[in-house]
């Protein structure tokens, strides 16, 4: 199960993070999400992954770190209220600007033409 | 007054959510609780800087969960001195905005306040997750202030503000969570103590976590090649906004020194003062790129903004010293070198709404209606940036000279010295186009009081901290000294069976 969970959080961060270096505000979006995907799911597994155990601590028993759990709800939220936040901008500045690039413009050669 | 500790956050977030009562309007009101809030912040600030003088740390848990299980605040010399300091910062820039930037948009007041929460809650808190949440906190309510009022130029600094501020809380993230990993703890005194009786095999990991929270806070404090978003974030804000926004990077600085200091201090082995080399070199590196970036900048608020980035590499610098000494001058520079580059901004902002369409430009312009009195408070605060004596940025600069040894001095002086002498030419070419390169009639109206307080009150803090430097030097010496003895710290938390509720 730890490679399978790896290879995920391998894989989520490697798409998360081209997506974020392209240049048009959409995969930047999306790469961000990916990206906080992957921090949350690396967030959880940071107790040590635990399978049918209970989230409290029951003296030497199997359990699952409860803490991570908090860790990621709260992450959870806040990396919610971001996408929502960068969506919205990355919408004003698609207004503002005329284009969705993040540099709000085309291209050098096709500024200097018009 | 057992909770004091605890009212620099609460105190601004309820004045935030009785700002949100109403969009619109009731101005007056609004800006009455605003500055309100803003006043009994500094004098709160003062409280807990009395309180933290006497080198006593104190905390406050939360819920009464006792550390290390609960979420605390610690009060230390630091965290109180940072405290102030903001408080101060924000009631000059909060008066300056009453006099009409913050009726360009809606809710500036709600979340100038909140801004002001996560501040004063990441210099507060003594827990390395609600570090990012106070973290999290603060860069919500700056994005929206960045974006306050709206414009092209705006939207787009932010457009790269806020992806690389999210790309860095997703590293942030990672960070804490790859400490809580190998330390399993996020209480920062908690996990000295731990890193103390780390296990080899998990050395790496902790390093790697160590050396991620330098990125982030990098990113944060605009290190060298973390500091492209800067200038145009800071030189297209608001002006009122981008006065707060220069305790903005001294609270990457901030986060630099306590984490450094506390967790990875000398008890931690192999693994203390991993940053040391790392931010050392950078600061340099940063200061060499400020002052081409000083000279080059066309236009007044890119002028102040690269200035923000010199008075970074001058910090740094005395973090990457790391003695004693250097950590007191620094302290004592990060004090002027905020309420400088504060004032510098709201300056910029009059020189520009004087000179019509030149704006901040530097190009031929109107005269200014106004150019006698703003020609000297410009004259004065170049002088405290540039670092010439007889003001405060001389007597900062001095004292991080002084206290680099043997083969740092040969980098840190010439490096110092030349980017000061960059900012001197930069600032003097720039005042000569603003004040004496002009032609037509003037036009401009008189400014408003308030804001010429703004600037004053931000300005005076030059001559003021030259007065004082006896007092500020002793409390940063004490300062650094405490920093530099995190066992203080580790056993008032970890072994003090008392604490409030």
């Amino acid at each position: 199960m730890e490679s399978l969970y790896a290879i995920t959080t391998g894989v989520l961060t490697a798409c998360g993070l081209y997506l974020v270096l392209r240049g048009r505000t959409f995969p930047v979006v999306v790469g961000l999400t990916l990206l906080s995907y992957a921090v949350n799911l690396f967030l959880f597994s940071m107790g040590g992954l635990t399978t049918d155990g209970a989230a409290i601590l029951e003296g030497p028993a199997d359990y699952a770190d409860p803490l991570p759990q908090a860790l990621v709800l709260t992450a959870i939220v806040i990396g919610f209220a971001m996408t929502a936040f960068v969506v919205i901008l990355a919408m004003r500045a698609r207004s503002e600007a005329g284009n969705d690039h993040v540099d709000g413009r085309k291209h050098e050669d096709r500024e200097d033409r018009s | 007054m057992q909770h004091l500790i605890v009212l620099p956050v609460v105190l601004p977030l309820v004045a935030g959510i009785l700002l949100l009562y109403r969009r619109q309007g009731a101005t007056r009101a609004k800006r009455l609780v605003g500055v309100v809030a803003t006043a009994l912040l500094v004098v709160v600030g003062i409280a807990l800087v009395a309180r933290a003088a006497g080198g006593e740390v104190t905390y406050y848990a939360l819920g009464d969960w006792q550390p290390p299980f609960g979420i605390v605040l610690v009060l230390d010399r630091l965290s109180a001195l940072m405290v102030l300091l903001t408080a101060v910062l924000a009631l000059g820039a909060v008066v300056f905005a009453c006099a009409g930037d913050d009726e360009r948009g809606s809710n500036f007041h709600g979340l100038f306040q909140w801004q002001l929460m996560g501040i004063n809650g990441a210099f507060l808190t003594g827990d390395l997750f609600n570090l990012f949440v106070f973290f999290e906190v603060l860069l919500l309510a700056s994005y929206a202030l960045l974006l306050h009022g709206g414009g092209k130029a705006r939207i787009q600094a932010g457009v790269h503000y806020v992806v690389l501020n999210l790309a860095g809380s997703s590293l942030f993230l990672i960070a804490v969570g790859v400490l809580y990993g190998a330390t399993g703890t996020l209480n920062m005194a908690d996990m000295a103590v731990r890193l103390g009786e780390l296990p080899a095999e998990r050395a790496g990991l902790v390093t790697a976590g160590g050396l991620m929270l330098l990125v982030v806070f990098g990113l944060k404090a605009a290190i060298l090649p973390l500091y492209f978003w800067l200038p145009r974030a800071y030189a297209a804000a608001p002006a009122p906004v981008a006065a707060l926004f220069a305790i903005m990077t001294k609270v990457g600085i901030y986060a630099i020194l306590r984490v450094y200091s506390l967790v990875f201090g000398e008890h931690a082995g192999p693994l203390a003062n991993l940053e040391q080399a790392w931010v050392w070199w950078l600061s340099l590196g940063t200061l060499v790129v400020a002052g081409v970036g000083v000279l080059a900048a066309r236009d007044l608020r890119l002028l102040v903004a690269y200035l923000v980035l010199v008075s970074v590499g001058s910090l740094l610098a005395g973090i990457g010293m790391g003695s004693p000494a250097a950590v007191s001058a620094l302290l004592y520079y990060l004090v002027h070198s905020t309420l400088i580059t504060g004032g510098l901004f709201l300056l910029a902002e009059l020189i520009g709404l004087q000179r019509g369409k030149a704006g901040t430009r530097l190009v031929k312009g109107r005269p200014l209606h106004q150019g006698g009195w703003l020609a000297g408070l410009f004259f004065v605060g170049a002088v405290a940036v540039a670092g010439l004596p007889p003001l405060s940025g001389a007597i900062g600069k001095a004292l991080l000279m002084a206290s680099a040894e043997g083969g740092q001095r040969a980098w840190l002086w010439p490096i110092l010295l030349g980017t000061g002498l960059c900012a001197l030419i930069a600032l003097s070419r720039a005042g000569s186009t603003l004040f004496w390169r002009s032609q037509g009639e003037p036009m401009g109206l008189p400014l408003p009081r308030r804001q010429w307080f703004g600037v004053a009150w931000l300005l005076g803090a030059s001559p003021l901290l030259v007065v004082l430097a006896g007092p500020v030097s002793d409390y940063t010496r004490a300062t650094a000294d405490q920093l530099a003895n995190p066992q203080v710290m580790v056993n008032a938390l970890l072994n003090d069976a008392g604490g409030t509720p």
